[in-house]
């Protein structure tokens, strides 16, 4: 059994509400289940709230934002009124909001519902920052900090990019940490569960966004949830490198925590990153690997008619706009093709001070906030196939939508838009000899 | 009950996580589950194309898998198949994250974990697979492959 302080078993009993103490009963069950021996405190919550979904409106028609809060955030029947957010709570990525307006096949219902939401979360002091990757527009924690946080892609970088601690928690466990400051002290949170288990050796160095993000779905799909450690002549990442790569690896397997000696901070040399302890043999990353990756994201391309191309999953960042930009700088896309690129609104107010938004939209592109076509589970009406340079939506969105996908480069995919046809193939490896 | 009967009878010990006492037919993954973007809570199937059990639905079934992986939305996509009537039976799983714990949870059916021998090599789809969580107990009634159970 988890023990409590005497803080949190006055929360549990009720001293602070009734919303809170079913917040506590939630995380103790939580607790116990994984055998947690206590909670943590935490001072940064990112959940999400907002989204609607089939089950959350049916809950909001019958008790409003409180009851869907009450059964799909605490896990609890009974009528409670929400408090204020105890921690700093952000929003994460949720449905299509406004910008999506007679431009997609999206329900207006449910950007009203969501724009209610949005209403109700924020007087209760959530920020809804409405994006992924709250790492890029405000939420930066610090290294060591004890974060509750969803999404895996964010959950992957904030531990092993930027150090910070935390589980891929769920919306039960994040709602009720953000009332409570508490979430389950376990996984993640112990340094004893941080070290490497799996050693990746890389023959080959990377090349570019394409291939950071083919190398982490490889790693995903070797090591599952374990923590791959990687080694080898990779390169310099940038932040939009490693955000594919930690998105890809939590999307083949379930990777929250990676380690890239020299590169990420708890992991200044291999011993570190292993914690002292020997590595073990190491799986070979080379050209036939990295080969059967590309053909496994482009195993459900078929007809090379493309109607539709996504940029930005994760949330894209300002360089990712930029390179967008400029490869449609004074061209026009195919009239049957579309092209999205996906960024946090605030990022997006950067894109149009810079005039890429512009530039994208001449060309009868658009760039679009707070969700994705996977998220929404929409793409332009009548998409069949369509092409993105994301491991992670190639990966999810033919699932989702039940349409077909290539996976290539960001400058073959607004090719592709322009063209309307599929072009890509896999560039040369960098071997490193 | 007959002797044979009894004699098929295999028992797993573990650590029951969310309590309950059901019966049901075995539906075992060999792979990992997603929750977002591998299920549809609307029909209580597996929709992940490149999964063994694409298409197949787990409602009313004891699902046997060897964890969750994927999005953090997997205790919510699981919590949904509860509020829109397709959750399975129970749940036995191998491999102890938060998210298959929380997706137990707020699925809110009994569920075992941490067993002492591998559920998902030892039940087979379509078993009669008891679950008391209560006991961290999995009773898995006949058939099963008598290879793998030499008596």
């Amino acid at each position: 059994m988890v023990a409590l302080t005497d803080e949190e078993k006055a929360m549990r009993d009720g001293r602070d509400g009734d919303a809170v103490a079913a917040a506590m009963d939630l995380l103790i069950r939580y607790a116990d289940a994984l055998g947690a021996e206590q909670l943590c405190e935490t001072r940064n919550v990112a959940g999400t709230n907002t989204q609607p979904s089939p089950a959350k409106t049916k809950l909001f028609e019958e008790g409003g934002w409180s009851k869907a809060f009450s059964v799909i955030s605490l896990d609890c029947d009974d009528d409670i009124e929400v408090p204020q957010m105890k921690v700093p709570t952000c929003q994460l990525q949720h449905g299509f909001g406004n910008d999506a307006l007679g431009i997609m096949p999206y329900s207006e219902r449910n950007i009203e519902l969501q724009a209610g939401a949005e209403s109700f979360y924020s007087s209760k002091g959530v920020n809804v920052l409405a994006t992924c990757t709250p790492y890029q527009v405000g939420n930066l924690p610090t290294y060591g900090e004890h974060i509750a946080w969803m999404e895996s892609s964010a959950v992957v970088y904030a531990n092993s990019v930027l150090g910070a601690r935390t589980n891929c928690e769920g919306g039960a466990s994040t709602g009720s940490a953000s009332i409570t400051g508490r979430i389950p002290c376990w996984g993640n949170h112990l340094v004893e569960n941080r070290y490497g288990t799996h050693l990746i050796e890389s023959g080959l160095r990377m090349t570019g966004f394409q291939d950071w993000g083919m190398f982490g779905y490889f790693v995903g799909d070797m090591v599952q949830e374990a923590r791959p450690v990687m080694i080898g002549d990779l390169g310099q990442p940038d932040l939009a490198d490693l955000k594919h790569f930690g998105a890809a690896a939590a999307s083949s397997g379930g990777v929250e925590m990676y380690h890239i000696p020299g590169r990420t901070p708890d992991a200044p040399t291999l011993e570190a990153a292993f914690g002292g302890a020997a590595p073990p043999e190491s799986l070979h990353y080379g050209e036939a690997e990295r080969r059967a990756i590309y053909d496994s994201l482009n195993s459900i391309g078929n007809s090379e008619d493309v109607d539709f191309v996504l940029i930005g999953c994760p949330h894209a960042s300002l360089e990712q706009i930029g390179r967008v930009a400029r490869a449609l700088e004074g061209r026009t896309l195919s009239a049957g093709t579309e092209l999205w690129v996906m960024t946090p609104r605030a990022l997006r107010a950067v894109s149009d001070r810079n005039g890429w938004t512009a530039t994208i939209e001449r060309a009868g592109g658009r760039v679009l906030t707070d969700s994705c076509p996977a998220m929404s589970r929409v793409a332009p009406a009548g998409t069949k196939v369509f092409a993105t340079d994301s491991a992670k939506q190639a990966h999810y969105l033919p699932a989702i939508l039940g349409i077909e996908a290539w996976f290539g480069t960001t400058e073959e995919c607004v090719e592709a838009a322009v063209t309307g046809r599929w072009r890509g193939s896999l560039a040369p490896a960098a071997v490193v000899r | 009950m007959t002797g044979a009967t009894r004699a098929q009878q295999l028992v797993l010990r573990g650590r029951g996580i969310v309590p309950g006492r059901v019966e049901g037919e075995a539906l075992v993954s060999h792979e990992t589950i997603s929750g977002w973007g591998g299920i549809d809570p609307a029909t209580g199937t597996i929709i992940e194309r490149r999964h063994e059990l694409y298409g197949v639905c787990f409602t009313g079934k004891v699902l046997v898998f060897p964890g969750a992986k994927g999005s953090s939305g997997w205790s919510g996509f699981f919590q949904s198949t509860r509020l829109m009537g397709t959750a399975p039976l129970a749940m036995v799983f191998t491999n102890l994250t938060t998210k298959a714990a929380l997706g137990a949870i707020v699925t809110r059916v009994p569920t075992v974990t941490e067993l002492d021998d591998d559920p998902v090599a030892r039940i087979a789809t379509g078993d009669l697979v008891e679950v008391d969580a209560d006991n961290g107990l999995v009773v898995v009634h006949g058939p099963w492959s008598q290879a793998c159970h030499p008596q």
